[in-house]
């Protein structure tokens, strides 16, 4: 597993950049990760990706954009206006969580 | 005498009813399933009927017929599971009292999610499903008649039911169009929410190449917000649109209503289990098999199948009070019908992804994984005869239920 260093944080990554160890993410560190693939940060953003986290904590596996609408009560269309063209891939990037799964 | 209830006698619900009829003792155990009627499909047939190659009839079997006599079915609509008074409660006022229950009922279509998709005047008139027997039989008839033009073949959301069907609709589309001589009056888009033609990197490329070579357009990342039915084009949440002007829809795959109601769904009604032993996370006899539940597994007859070798002996350790010594891989493997007579066939798990390679024999076959073959195609069309007299009766196959890398050819990194 790849090890990198983001924003003095040494922090463990998958091939695609994805983190994969959910404790050494933090707030300050999400800031970079969302700086590195352009996305800036507004309240809104901030509320999808902590009720990520919270997600991810009970449940196992990173959330999919329907359970964030649904379940998170986010509006999809405005998440892909915070997060363009990829709302759920950027937004577990941003997260610290696994790149999610697609299942076969 | 202790109550195991099976919510569905469809694929999952018949096998573990008729496996375990066998290993449960009759005096200490009744087993009761409950469905809504008679008419069991042999899903998988869906796909052919639009083209013609089966009839509507070929399909449909007597679910009574397939389920061990010592079995009784309930029939009638489920309202609600109560699983803290452990009774299943029936919309005609039926309550049948468990000490284990199974929950086997499935996913469907449900094209009521998707804002214009279920257009009282466009459903069935340029708008179609084939993953249902209203469906496919609808599509039959118009793909009879079809002058051509642009035909959209769209996955709303994953997960669904068949993942390879789809794209195997686009092959054989594609195929049926050239055969009748009219594939030049034919524009055949494939447009799925994934980032190419299917989730896994090695299948995926296959695929996309096989689109290709069949002139067959990708529009990959499409996240559909809406149909607009009278215009006839689809609309994404990044604002793209799509044109049609025959639409085959897969739409959102949703478990049943009453598995929200009683508070054991996700966001999509499934019920969440421990993915190797398919025991509910919340209630320690309450299990779920086959589609309705939430392993990141495909939604198919195949996963249901080896899933249901590795569940009845773990059932039987659990209500013994020992630890369940099984633990389910998310093996599947499926047939993926090409076209002009010819097949491919996949084998993966939770952490092996579709790799080229012989099946079942390492380096005979005669089957070959990701491949076009004529015998694959053979095996597809064979497997209808072996899913009602080997797998329904529950008995043996000759294959693992774990999947063997054995056979398989891994890609250099």
């Amino acid at each position: 597993m790849p090890v990198t260093t983001i924003a003095d944080h040494e922090i463990h990554v998958d091939d695609e950049g994805f983190m994969t160890v959910y404790d050494e993410w933090d707030e300050e560190l999400a800031k970079s990760l969302a700086a590195a693939i352009g996305v800036e940060m507004t309240d809104e953003s901030w509320r999808a990706i902590r009720f990520m986290r919270e997600d991810f904590k009970s449940e196992g596996h990173t959330p999919t954009l329907r359970r964030i609408s649904t379940v998170g009560g986010f509006d999809t269309k405005g998440l892909f206006a915070l997060f363009p063209k990829k709302p759920a891939k950027k937004m577990a990037y941003i997260a610290g969580l696994p790149k999610p799964a697609g299942c076969v | 005498m202790k109550n195991l209830v099976i919510l569905g006698g469809g694929t999952a619900g018949t096998m573990a009813a008729n496996k375990l009829r066998k290993k449960l003792d009759k005096v200490e155990w009744q087993i009761t399933v409950v469905d809504r009627h008679d008419k069991h499909d042999y899903q998988p047939g869906y796909l052919f009927i639009p083209f013609g190659t089966y009839k509507p009839t070929d399909i449909t079997k007597s679910r009574r017929k397939h389920i061990s006599d010592d079995v009784p079915i309930v029939y009638g609509d489920i309202d609600r599971v109560d699983a803290e008074a452990r009774t299943v409660s029936l919309t005609n006022g039926t309550v049948l009292p468990y000490d284990q229950l199974i929950i086997a009922t499935g996913v469907t279509p449900r094209p009521d999610q998707t804002p214009g998709l279920d257009d009282e005047k466009a459903w069935h008139s340029s708008i179609f499903d084939f993953y249902t027997y209203e469906g496919t039989t609808a599509l039959a008839k118009k793909l009879a008649s079809w002058k051509g033009g642009r035909l959209v073949i769209n996955i709303v959301d994953m997960p669904i039911k068949c993942p390879v069907a789809p794209l195997e609709f686009a092959f054989l589309a594609d195929a049926f169009f050239t055969e009748r001589g009219m594939r030049d009056r034919v524009e055949l888009v494939y447009v799925t929410p994934l980032p190419g033609a299917f989730t896994k990197p090695v299948a995926s490329e296959r695929f996309g190449g096989m689109l290709d070579e069949k002139k067959i357009s990708l529009e990959a990342d499409f996240m559909i917000e809406r149909v607009d039915p009278d215009e006839q084009k689809l609309v994404s949440y990044d604002e793209r649109e799509i044109d049609y002007d025959l639409l085959v829809t897969i739409p959102l795959n949703m478990g049943a209503d009453y598995v929200a109601r009683s508070g054991l769904g996700n966001e999509l009604n499934l019920v969440p289990v421990d993915k190797h032993t398919l025991l509910s996370r919340t209630y320690d006899n309450l299990w779920a098999i086959g589609d309705g539940n939430d392993i990141p597994a495909s939604k198919a007859g195949s996963v249901a199948h080896f899933e249901i070798d590795i569940f009845v002996d773990n059932f039987l350790e659990h209500i013994a009070g020992k630890p369940m010594t099984g633990s389910f891989d998310g093996h599947a493997n499926c047939f993926i019908e090409t076209g002009h007579g010819k097949a491919m066939l996949i084998d993966f798990n939770y952490d092996t992804e579709p790799l080229p390679g012989k099946f079942p024999v390492p380096g005979i076959g005669p089957m070959s994984l990701l491949k076009e073959t004529k015998i694959n195609h053979q095996g597809k069309l064979a497997f209808r005869w072996v899913y009602w007299n080997v797998l329904m009766p529950g008995r043996p196959m000759p294959l693992a239920a774990t999947m063997s890398m054995a056979g398989k050819e891994v890609p250099e990194p």
